[in-house]
């Protein structure tokens, strides 16, 4: 699994190392990692729904890792702009930050899951406590929201993309709500279990 | 006859238990990685055809223009491979893929509205209404990057003297070819089509708009707007129609197709300026394909000699 969420940037170093940029290769790295950020925010947000829907709570272990991978190829995508697109000019980034609404919605989503990453450790989690922890790492709904707004607000008029992102993360956000519907009313009729597991698992 | 004993194995050479064992293991890990390296592999000639896969016809080139740049000029490879050509897809690598069986011949162009001789040219009839010259332009897009291309053709001004233009037109009309048949792809583009554009009649008939059926040395390949477009290197590349088919002379300003698209973001002028934003995006610098880092971008791309056709305007009302 761990190798897996390692692909994309294999692939990204294998084409570097073939020449195989396109034409544009910094405009190429910052797509991909981009995109692969948000591929990653789409799959961190489905290990919660796929595991009560499938009744698999096993996948619980590889949601922090999936988690950690959208930071990751987030934090890449950040370097990109801040390196080799912008080449570490300050002010030139400080005033796209401020004045470019789809940059602003970027810089935000990245912003926000620093905390999360930095909290994602067991110790973190003790720390905190668990309900906690859990309200933090409600974040990523924020980021999501704001991963696919900066992309729909990049593009220039084929907007099938961001939408199919925009599609994806609202779908998540629906399960969530009907999950939580249906543990609110098995916990009204009285079933305890039910109850327990669904409180301990939310999020 | 000499027999030969079949040499002893050292045991450094056998293979221990555990890693014999382990062989299905790494066969497994073998499968995954080769075929990883196959969908890259695949994923990577979608991306950039290892070959030319469209050969063009040479041009006779009768001389190089004046207004040629002494700058590099940007490989071949990047100005095929990195295209914006809606109706064969909105990525930049489409059109270089999906323009490949696109049909250019036979093909016409139909000049009309306030001509008084109006007529459909024939592509042959088009290309020999003067010798062709190679000028080398910057082309700077609209997205913040920019190449050097050596196109072949002449003058816009030619046919535009060729169809004598009457007293009351004051702009120009063009009008690419659109066919759903041809370019499916054209209904995801976002944007209405066919695409239109237009030019004021006097920046229409200035020596650098260039009527363009080449590059290279060669005919235009489908993927960069074959086989005639406009190119006017002081202004965003959005405004070089591609694939021409339809001029017309006419008394009021023309539609353009990403200023009805988006009129905020993309004016009737665009002429390149630094000093004027894309709303979501500065134009002071640009990448030029090739270089890491960003250049400076030039008042209407460095194509001074335009300037008096806008003497008086201001230039951030008319962007």
């Amino acid at each position: 699994m761990f190798a897996l969420c390692l692909v994309p940037l294999g692939r990204l170093t294998w084409q570097a190392l073939h020449h195989d940029l396109t034409p544009n290769p910094i405009e190429y790295i910052t797509h991909q990692t981009g995109d692969w950020t948000l591929i990653f925010i789409v799959t961190t947000l489905a290990v919660t729904p796929a595991r009560k829907i499938l009744r698999l709570p096993e996948l619980i272990r590889f949601r922090r890792m999936v988690g950690l991978f959208a930071f990751f190829y987030g934090l890449l995508h950040f370097s990109t702009w801040i390196g080799l697109d912008k080449f570490f000019d300050w002010s030139e980034m400080l005033a796209d930050v401020r004045k470019r609404p789809f940059i602003t919605a970027g810089f935000t989503g990245f912003v926000l899951m620093i905390p999360l990453a930095l909290t994602s450790t067991a110790g973190w989690i003790r720390r905190l406590g668990g309900k906690r922890w859990l309200a933090l790492h409600r974040l990523i709904y924020a980021t999501a929201i704001a991963g696919v707004v900066h992309y729909y607000w990049l593009v220039k008029s084929d907007v099938r993309k961001p939408l199919f992102y925009g599609t994806l993360v609202a779908l998540l956000f629906a399960l969530r709500v009907g999950i939580w519907l249906v543990a609110r009313r098995s916990k009204q009729s009285g079933s305890a279990l039910e109850s327990n597991l669904t409180t301990a698992e939310t999020a | 006859m000499l027999t030969k004993k079949a040499p002893e194995i050292p045991s450094s050479e056998i293979t221990p238990k555990w890693l014999y064992l382990n062989r299905r293991k790494f066969l497994a890990g073998a499968l995954g990685v080769s075929v990883g390296a196959l969908a890259g592999r695949t994923m990577r000639e979608l991306a950039w055809p290892s070959q030319r896969v469209w050969a063009g016809t040479k041009l006779n080139v009768a001389a190089k223009s004046p207004l040629s740049t002494t700058e590099q000029v940007t490989p071949y490879d990047a100005v095929t491979h990195y295209n914006n050509f809606y109706e064969f897809g909105t990525d930049k690598a489409d059109p270089a893929k999906n323009a490949t069986h696109f049909r250019t011949s036979p093909w016409s162009v139909k000049v009309s509205g306030l001509v008084d001789k109006p007529r459909t040219f024939t592509l042959d009839e088009l290309q020999s209404l003067a010798p062709l010259e190679e000028r080398i332009y910057r082309h700077r897009c609209v997205e913040a990057w920019s190449i050097v291309v050596p196109w072949i053709g002449y003058s816009f001004n030619v046919l535009l003297k060729e169809v004598s233009p009457q007293p009351k037109a004051k702009f120009v009309a063009f009008e690419s070819y659109y066919d759903t048949g041809q370019m499916p792809l054209g209904s995801r583009a976002g944007i209405e089509l066919p695409y239109v554009e237009g030019l004021r009649l006097d920046e229409a008939m200035h020596p650098l708009a260039l009527l363009c059926f080449g590059m290279f040395g060669e005919t235009l390949p489908n993927q960069d707007g074959a086989p005639v477009r406009m190119v006017l290197p002081w202004k965003y590349g959005f405004k070089s129609i591609k694939s021409l088919v339809k001029i017309k002379l006419v008394e009021k300003q023309p539609p353009t197709t990403w200023n009805m698209s988006n009129s905020s973001e993309y004016g009737f002028y665009s002429n390149v300026n630094p000093h004027v934003d894309h709303p979501r995006w500065s134009q002071a610098k640009e990448r030029r394909l090739g270089e890491f880092l960003r250049r400076p971008t030039l008042m209407f791309n460095g194509y001074d000699q335009v300037a008096s056709l806008y003497a008086g305007m201001d230039l951030k009302k008319y962007y």
